[in-house]
């Protein structure tokens, strides 16, 4: 039985624990988010309100436990449009490698690196309107080139080997092969490269709401909950530091996984850090 | 190396090429017709028709985007329509903010990253290892306008030390610098973060060379062989990094810009998005991207210079 690095079980935790909050937080929350009780407002913590409740009134706890269900949300499906794109272009240009579709695939993905993505995020979800599907899709597309990159990095090798030149002969076909062959020995890089790119996700998310770009009200989320209490930061410090140490944590808990995940299933790695 | 220049040149007139169209597409085609998007819902027939020929957005897509590129080519980024200025000078003017700032802040993450990442690849596997790697963890973790937020809280609130928002301008240089104090430490918290994650790394693979183990052989101690030999070639990756948050600061301070209330490139974007001036939006952005570009290659043609290998790829 191999041992799990320590870090990959600090971060599973963390990010379990955050992940089973946004999952509560669609069947209970302490209070309804959406009610505003202005003679509520700047609640201390207490038991009524186990984290106070901000300038309109509004549980704290409650909007944390949704607000990280919004940034879950976003980076999670934004992955997904990474992967179902970025995936099958990159094992393409491998599979055909130094052909004119490698090459241009190569270039359209050297190109997006190079375009400022905060501008163009705030682009899209500014022609399109704010909301959470947009600030998805401009998330998404720049984990296109991502994994695209990774996909065809890691595929690259694997085609020299042995048991491709054997299914070649056997008939099957560059498709088929990537699919069966490489994608499976790949995976472990893809698993790697999406946990970083969510926590990248739940930052460039907090972010767009921040700026008003993201979620809207009456949603929650940790970037809007921060914008809220901007003004407010010195005479209530807790509006302030709590959204933005639960993106923190969150954050961090990701990245430990991925460093985690990395050493276990990278032997090789693990002893070059030894 | 001719050849080399060649081709890199010829990628980087391409790439430039295409992100223009992109550029175009995104903001001339997508919205539909840029004038009733630029005036918003309730805008008159009148207005609207008034602005298309304002804008000459009366001839086909091709001759637009002409008509735009060669305009830039010549240094002529069209009128904001909020602003009725030319864009080139409210570019000129904010580039006086963004560029120091994002030379402040770039400075600053090489200052902390590099003896850090020094120290930790030196004590690898020691305390001093873990206490960078851990507090690098952190910094990475931390979304850089809520570090602004707290610094603003701490430094500006409760600590009148530095200004917490707007920008006094050049006349006053004391004043001006301390204006970017706040907002080039919250831009280099990450970026210092990354970049001696990098610089670890990459003086972690350079000491496992074999010409380290000669140098240490011929009498050199571990501070000496770092200086001497590992430290020069571990750097090549750092300056690739170094390249990219170059271009980021430049474009990626947006927010800080935001938080900060400074007129910079990044405010007039924002502010040019929020507004719907598409003028301004799609040249600077088209400015910021060819920035970005440029900058890339540069660093590419740096190294192709200081490193012959690399030049064959």
């Amino acid at each position: 039985m191999m041992r799990l690095p320590p870090t990959l079980i600090l971060g599973a935790l963390i990010t379990v624990f955050f992940a089973a909050l946004a999952v509560l937080s669609l069947v209970w929350t302490p209070y309804d988010i959406a009610s505003l009780s202005v003679s509520n407002r700047f609640q201390p913590w207490s038991g009524a309100h186990l984290l106070g409740t901000d300038q309109f009134g509004r549980d704290i706890a409650s909007m944390l436990m949704e607000g990280t269900r919004t940034s879950i949300a976003v980076a999670l499906v934004a992955i997904g449009i990474g992967v179902a794109l970025g995936v099958p272009l990159g094992l393409a240009a491998a599979a055909l490698r130094g052909s004119l579709l490698d090459e241009v695939i190569m270039r359209g993905n050297d190109m997006i690196f190079a375009f400022p993505s905060l501008v163009i995020a705030i682009l899209i979800t500014a022609i399109w309107g704010p909301s959470a599907t947009n600030a998805i899709l401009a998330i998404g597309i720049f984990n296109i080139p991502v994994f695209a990159r990774v996909a065809r990095g890691g595929a690259l090798p694997i085609w020299t080997l042995d048991y491709i030149l054997a299914a070649r002969t056997a008939g099957k076909s560059r498709a088929r092969i990537s699919a069966e062959h490489v994608l499976p020995n790949i995976a472990n890089l893809l698993i790697v490269q999406a946990t970083i790119q969510f926590s990248l996700g739940i930052l460039a998310e907090a972010a767009l709401s921040y700026v008003g770009l993201g979620a809207q009200p009456p949603t929650a989320s940790l970037g809007k909950m921060l914008s809220d209490a901007q003004t407010l930061t010195y005479s209530y410090p807790w509006l302030a530091i709590l959204p933005g140490l639960s993106i923190v944590v969150l954050v961090l808990g990701l990245n430990l996984m991925g460093d985690g995940l990395r050493d276990a299933l990278d032997p090789r790695l693990r002893r070059m850090r030894g | 190396m001719t050849r080399y220049l060649l081709t890199r040149a010829l990628s980087l007139t391409l790439t430039l090429i295409v992100a223009s169209i992109v550029i175009f597409v995104v903001i001339e085609v997508i919205p539909g017709d840029p004038a009733a998007y630029m005036l918003g819902l309730n805008a008159t027939p009148e207005a609207i028709d008034n602005l298309r020929a304002e804008l000459d957005l009366g001839g086909s897509m091709g001759v637009r985007y002409f008509a735009w590129i060669t305009g830039m080519l010549k240094g002529d980024f069209g009128t904001s329509y909020n602003y009725r200025v030319p864009v080139a000078g409210l570019v000129a003017d904010r580039i006086w903010v963004s560029l120091p700032l994002a030379l402040l802040a770039l400075a600053l993450s090489t200052l902390i990253a590099i003896p850090a990442g020094v120290i930790a690849a030196s004590a690898r596997g020691r305390a001093g290892d873990f206490a960078v790697i851990g507090v690098t963890q952190l910094g990475i973790a931390v979304p850089n306008f809520w570090f602004a937020m707290l610094l603003v809280a701490a430094f500006a609130v409760a600590r009148p030390w530095f200004p917490s928002g707007g920008f006094p301008g050049w006349d006053a240089p004391l004043s001006a610098l301390k204006s970017l104090t706040l907002p080039a430490i919250a831009l280099a918290l990450p970026q210092a973060s990354i970049l001696a994650r990098v610089m670890r790394s990459a003086l972690i693979e350079t000491l496992d060379q074999d010409y380290i183990r000669t140098a240490r052989a011929k009498g050199l101690n571990p501070g000496q062989a770092i200086r001497r030999h590992a430290l020069r070639n571990a750097l090549i990756p750092v300056l690739t990094i170094l390249g990219l948050q170059f271009s980021f600061l430049l474009a990626g301070a947006i927010i800080i810009e935001n938080v900060f209330y400074l007129p910079g490139l990044g405010q007039l974007i924002f502010n040019g998005i929020t507004q719907r001036d598409l003028v301004v939006v799609e040249s600077v952005t088209m400015l910021l991207v060819f920035a970005v570009i440029v900058v890339t290659f540069a660093v590419d043609i740096a190294y192709a210079i200081v490193d012959p290998r690399l030049r064959r790829r």
